[in-house]
């Protein structure tokens, strides 16, 4: 008997944590995907630093969605036994690693908002988020710093590189909105002092990649059309092959400890 | 790359070399002291320590790639955390390896590509392949417990550096064969097919785990010398014996049987396996074992498409460097 999806009452809180962790979780998979195969050995230690505290954020936020609410889940059913419709991850996140560049600016375009969000947050009126945002604030930071620095050695490095990051840059443009977007239920929580508007930091958002992709003699794209519907499950084709192998094992074999 | 600044290649090696010189370093082996980069060594020593530590690096480089092909679909987020935690101390692994190389005058980047072009061996058992999760387990707890025995003798190697990176090697080695013991532990303590999984893993590990100690003392080429100079500390057969002897209880508590129907224990108490088929250990050394291929061909590429990154980030370095000289300047 196959294992079948779980069911997740989505409250707004629930939701809330779960869309953090989901992105957490896929985008730290990516990463784990370079593990063995990067450019420098020194890379494949930095991406699985990575990759470790992003999935080390996931676990702490599924364990709190699946508290919240208050059934039978847990970080492991949550992160294994959903499938693509049920997951509310960054359409960003789920985006192939493509080449070196294309990772580091997928990364680049994540840290930026998400070192400015994981501090805002640490003021949270709900103090498990608080709480995460302590600890993956310090770790965004570092994030950032390293996905920035590349963007500058590759950018102003050779013409090959250059051309490179650009066109990272520009094929990733559109699924940096979403970050931004907001809904119903995350319009309350921003109100009750839980969550951050994320529109209040956009704007330090764009100093921060208008600086780095200055320095690394890049332009950021003009146009603003932007794709969404990863918060609500509506992914690209990508994610359900990411999702085949990572639930692989617990769909195989259901029920069962390892 | 940082070689320079310690010894050059002895020129003067190839010929005659000093008998004084000579019988002083024996002298300091066999009263332990440490050799370090900057003291005079033969160049056999020399040559010996690179092959045998460059080695080392290759091997636990492309030993990310076995495990690392369980990465992506661990079965739990504690699992997958802990393996890529694991993948990335071995390549922390190499990475110290390749640095304690270096210190022989040989920079990483011909190590590395020695072994890209076939020319410098890895270990032969991360030319087996990972079929199951329990082969994670097994890893951990066969393949790392036998590197263990292999390296706790080379923390009191006679080259300082090797010695020194054994010491911490080990120690992140010992949490690795728990954690696959760990692994093992929880599979043979689970449903009949888990039980089955971890069975199948040991049956496809046990030999060519025992093959990692090398070939039996009777054949070994390096021993002698490695002996005399205190690099090897214990023979192939010896650290082979040791490893038997320490793992068939622990396979005994977890209810798995060792694949070796002829397997007796003797009056002392050593665990004596069966013959060992040498055959299919110099059939996978020439490159015929059933991931030699893949295992290059991952390697290769990895190194060819990161290429243009690496010519970047020195192109990169070069821009910036001639800026401070140029600002430095005004």
């Amino acid at each position: 008997m196959p294992a079948a999806n779980i069911q997740v009452s989505e409250t707004p809180l629930v939701l809330y944590a779960l869309r953090r962790a989901d992105d957490a979780l896929i985008l730290g998979h990516r990463l784990s995907e370079w593990c063995g195969h990067a450019p420098m050995m020194e890379e494949d230690m930095a991406l699985s630093n990575i990759a470790l505290d992003l999935i080390g954020q996931a676990r702490e936020l599924y364990t709190y969605a699946a508290k919240t609410e208050g059934k039978d889940n847990d970080e492991d059913k949550l992160a294994y036994l959903r499938d693509v419709r049920q997951y509310r991850n960054l359409l960003l996140v789920e985006q192939p690693n493509g080449d070196f560049a294309q990772t580091l600016v997928r990364q680049f375009f994540y840290s930026a908002f998400a070192d400015l969000y994981w501090r805002a947050m640490m003021t949270s009126r709900d103090t498990t988020l608080a709480a995460i945002a302590a600890k993956s604030e310090k770790e965004s930071a570092y994030h950032l710093r390293h996905a920035s620095e590349w963007i500058i050695r590759l950018g102003d490095g050779t013409d090959e590189s250059r051309q490179r990051t650009q066109s990272a840059i520009d094929h990733l443009w559109a699924f940096t909105g979403e970050m931004f977007a907001v809904d119903d239920g995350e319009r309350a929580m921003i109100h009750a002092g839980i969550a951050v508007d994320p529109g209040t930091l956009r704007g330090r958002w764009m100093t921060t990649l208008s600086d780095v992709v200055g320095e690394a003699t890049l332009t950021l794209p003009q146009n603003d059309w932007m794709q969404q519907g990863g918060r609500s499950g509506r992914h690209g084709e990508h994610l359900g092959h990411l999702l085949s192998e990572l639930q692989s094992m617990q769909r195989t074999f259901p029920g069962q400890t390892w | 790359m940082y070689t320079q600044a310690l010894n050059t290649a002895d020129t003067d090696d190839r010929g005659l070399e000093d008998a004084a010189k000579a019988a002083q370093f024996q002298a300091r082996i066999d009263a332990e002291e440490r050799i370090e980069p900057n003291d005079w060594m033969p160049a056999a020593y020399r040559k010996t320590l690179t092959r045998q530590i460059s080695q080392h690096a290759h091997s636990e480089i492309v030993g990310m790639l076995p495990e690392g092909n369980w990465i992506t679909r661990a079965p739990t987020l504690r699992r997958k955390a802990a393996l890529l935690a694991k993948v990335q101390d071995e390549c922390g692994h190499g990475l110290y390896l390749y640095a304690a190389a270096e210190t022989l005058g040989t920079s990483r980047e011909e190590l590395v590509d020695a072994m890209l072009s076939g020319k410098a061996k890895y270990s032969s058992i991360f030319n087996y392949p990972t079929l199951s999760w329990a082969d994670i387990g097994t890893i951990g707890w066969l393949v790392d417990g036998a590197a263990i025995m292999n390296q706790i003798p080379l923390c009191r190697c006679s080259y300082g550096p090797y010695a020194r990176a054994m010491i911490r090697v080990c120690k992140e080695e010992s949490f690795h064969q728990r954690q696959g013991y760990e692994i093992m532990l929880t599979l043979c303590r689970g449903s009949d097919e888990q039980k089955a999984m971890a069975q199948d893993a040991l049956n496809r590990w046990w030999w060519p785990v025992l093959m990692m100690f090398g070939p039996p003392d009777a054949t070994s080429q390096h021993s002698d010398t490695s002996t005399k100079w205190k690099i090897k500390r214990f023979s192939n057969d010896e650290l082979r014996q040791k490893f038997g002897d320490a793992t068939v209880p622990q396979a005994q508590y977890l209810g798995l049987t060792i694949p070796d129907p002829g397997m007796t224990q003797d009056a002392e108490g050593h665990w004596r396996y069966s013959e060992i088929d040498w055959t299919e250990f110099k059939q996978v050394l020439a490159g015929n074992g059933p991931c030699n291929r893949d295992r290059m061909a991952a390697r290769r590429k990895s190194h060819d498409e990161g290429a243009w990154v690496r010519e970047a980030a020195a192109a990169y370095a070069a821009k910036r460097a001639q800026r401070q000289t140029a600002q430095a300047a005004e």
